[in-house]
């Protein structure tokens, strides 16, 4: 089962949520934490760094012969991705432009252009005390992050409960995370801006057809406008987090907060009831 | 002309309350919110808009079941999944056109996709462009790319081009960079934000870029300010400003008003100030 941890709005405690909530699931059940947060992955700063086991992740990408070429255009024609330019019967390709549709590769007449890869990023393997982190890491200046949450996604255990750890905003990547959620918590805080973002996520989520939870963080009192905001759309709340200076520095250090693990049963007794009705 | 992007890597350090903060010190400028995703800075600077553009931002694929023969060629090609039973999967279709040239029978038409809208609007402090991209929609790095292409055609006799950039280092925070002058990265003294900050460093590294570094909620973590002082120092970045973490921020922001305006004399507006006169100094020495 996926479960999802979401926001729109960044730093909102997302990780702080997802490390928590992984800690606290795994003396019940067994669980794996999923960093997909590829840009920055941030999940394994809270337990043991070190990597048991790394993988590379490779994605199609042309590759270029040009004593083949005649020059006939045929392939930066077709590039809808300006990645590919001819001149003077010589390819000039641009690895950062390249979305890997492969439509090169196919088009070429006289097979200048032949199926080659490239690294998109590395999934990395940790063991906390009693389950495994996973994080997929993007290769800093590729632009592929949908892709490499994709492939980080695909490594989830179908027999355990995968707690999700994704990346803020509301497009791609955020689609790519929610795309394969079972469930979604959305993280957020009693301002504007996080009231802003959530309206913008929980409408991806509905257009995706993904259960919504959300969790108020830095919360203060029941007047604010999150509250209002998921009475009105009828959004359950799973808990509420105050404020707390000692959270925020254990979490600045690195360090997990024994007492939020508490504060965190209502949402486990909830993934409980969902585990039962699977 | 010179264009300055605030970013920061890891997402919710501040830096749309300090781009908010800057817009009000700044003189000649344009601004605009590239953090297309989640776009904060109009409920800051109250942007009145001016006018409206539809943006398409990419093509997407149909199939004409009445001419489809199901041979498959299509799903074989398309490196997306995006081809289901010879529908296509719009949200997965990146409209790379490949199954359109493959399909034996013509079958397959391309049509331009509605991603998002986006404004030229003014507000007290200058001409702003944002945008808005449409509910689970993709290609925000596009929709970046137009709005500065929008906004450097406003810009003539105006000075600086201000930017509230994206959490990250993918598609949209490259978008956010190309063509940019000078960063402003905006981080905190977290094991989250020192390790987010080195990543976006790593990137602005492959850009023609002056990075500034500014550490909000200073008073979080002494051991990760020195981490950070000392990224800088290897790297050669100058931290131009040092703000305590305050809750005024969120005062200002729920009354809808940059710092500096909803209290000219708060410790993190007098710091900001400190730090603007810094960062035009760099800007200038350049």
């Amino acid at each position: 089962m996926n479960i999802v941890i979401a926001s729109g709005k960044g730093g909102t405690g997302k990780t702080l949520l997802a490390t928590h909530l992984a800690q606290g699931v795994s003396e019940i059940r067994k669980v794996e934490l999923l960093d997909c947060d590829v840009e920055e992955p941030n999940s394994h700063l809270f337990f043991n760094p070190e990597v048991l086991h790394m993988e590379a992740v490779k994605i199609l990408s042309p590759e270029i012969n040009s004593q083949h070429c005649i020059g006939c255009n045929i392939c930066s024609e077709r590039c809808e991705f300006n990645a590919l330019s001819v001149v003077n019967k010589q390819v000039i390709f641009f690895p950062e432009l390249c979305h890997s549709c492969g439509g090169c590769i196919i088009f070429c007449p006289t097979d200048a252009i032949t199926k080659g890869d490239k690294i998109l990023g590395k999934i990395e393997y940790r063991e906390a005390d009693n389950f495994e982190i996973i994080s997929g890491r993007l290769e800093i200046g590729s632009a592929l992050a949908p892709e490499m949450i994709e492939k980080t996604i695909e490594k989830a255990n179908k027999n355990k409960i995968s707690i999700i750890d994704s990346p803020p905003g509301t497009s791609c990547s955020a689609i790519a995370a929610l795309s394969n959620a079972d469930f979604s918590i959305m993280v957020t805080e009693p301002t504007p801006y996080g009231l802003h973002d959530l309206k913008k996520a929980v409408l991806v989520a509905k257009k995706l057809e993904v259960h919504v939870g959300v969790v108020i963080n830095k919360y203060q009192d029941d007047k604010d406008i999150i509250t209002q905001y998921c009475q009105e759309e009828n959004l359950p709340i799973l808990i509420k987090i105050p404020y707390s200076k000692d959270i925020a520095e254990k979490y600045a250090n690195g360090k997990l907060s024994i007492n939020l693990t508490h504060e965190l049963r209502p949402i486990m007794d909830e993934i409980e009831r969902m585990v039962e009705n699977e | 002309m010179n264009e300055l992007v605030v970013l920061s890597g890891k997402g919710g350090t501040g830096k749309t309350s300090i781009t908010g903060a800057l817009a009000v010190l700044a003189k000649e400028k344009v601004l605009i919110d590239c953090d297309v995703d989640a776009a904060n800075l109009h409920l800051l600077l109250d942007p009145i808009i001016e006018e409206k553009f539809d943006f398409y931002g990419g093509i997407k694929a149909k199939i004409d079941q009445d001419i489809c023969t199901k041979c498959k060629r299509c799903s074989e090609v398309c490196q997306f999944s995006a081809i289901d039973d010879f529908v296509v999967n719009e949200m997965a279709c990146e409209g790379c056109k490949v199954c359109f040239y493959e399909c034996p029978v013509n079958a397959i038409s391309v049509h331009n996709h509605l991603t998002g809208e986006y404004y030229k609007s003014s507000t007290d402090y200058g001409p702003m462009v944002h945008a808005e991209i449409g509910i689970a929609e993709g290609n925000s790095g596009k929709l970046v790319a137009e709005v500065k292409k929008v906004a450097r055609e406003l810009v003539d006799k105006e000075q600086l081009i201000l930017i509230d950039g994206p959490p990250g280092i993918a598609c949209p925070v490259i978008s956010s960079l190309s063509g940019a002058d000078f960063a402003l990265i905006v981080t905190e003294p977290t094991v989250s934000g020192v390790h987010d900050l080195e990543r976006v460093v790593t990137l602005i590294r492959q850009f023609d870029v002056i990075p500034m570094v500014c550490i909000n909620k200073v008073d979080l973590s002494d051991y990760q300010v020195e981490k950070i002082e000392n990224i800088c120092i290897t790297e050669k970045i100058e931290i131009v400003g040092k703000i305590k973490y305050d809750p005024t921020f969120v005062d200002a922001l729920n009354q809808g008003e940059p710092i500096i305006e909803f209290d000219e004399n708060n410790e993190s507006s007098k710091e900001i100030k400190k730090m603007w006169s810094k960062i035009e100094k760099i800007i200038n020495s350049y």
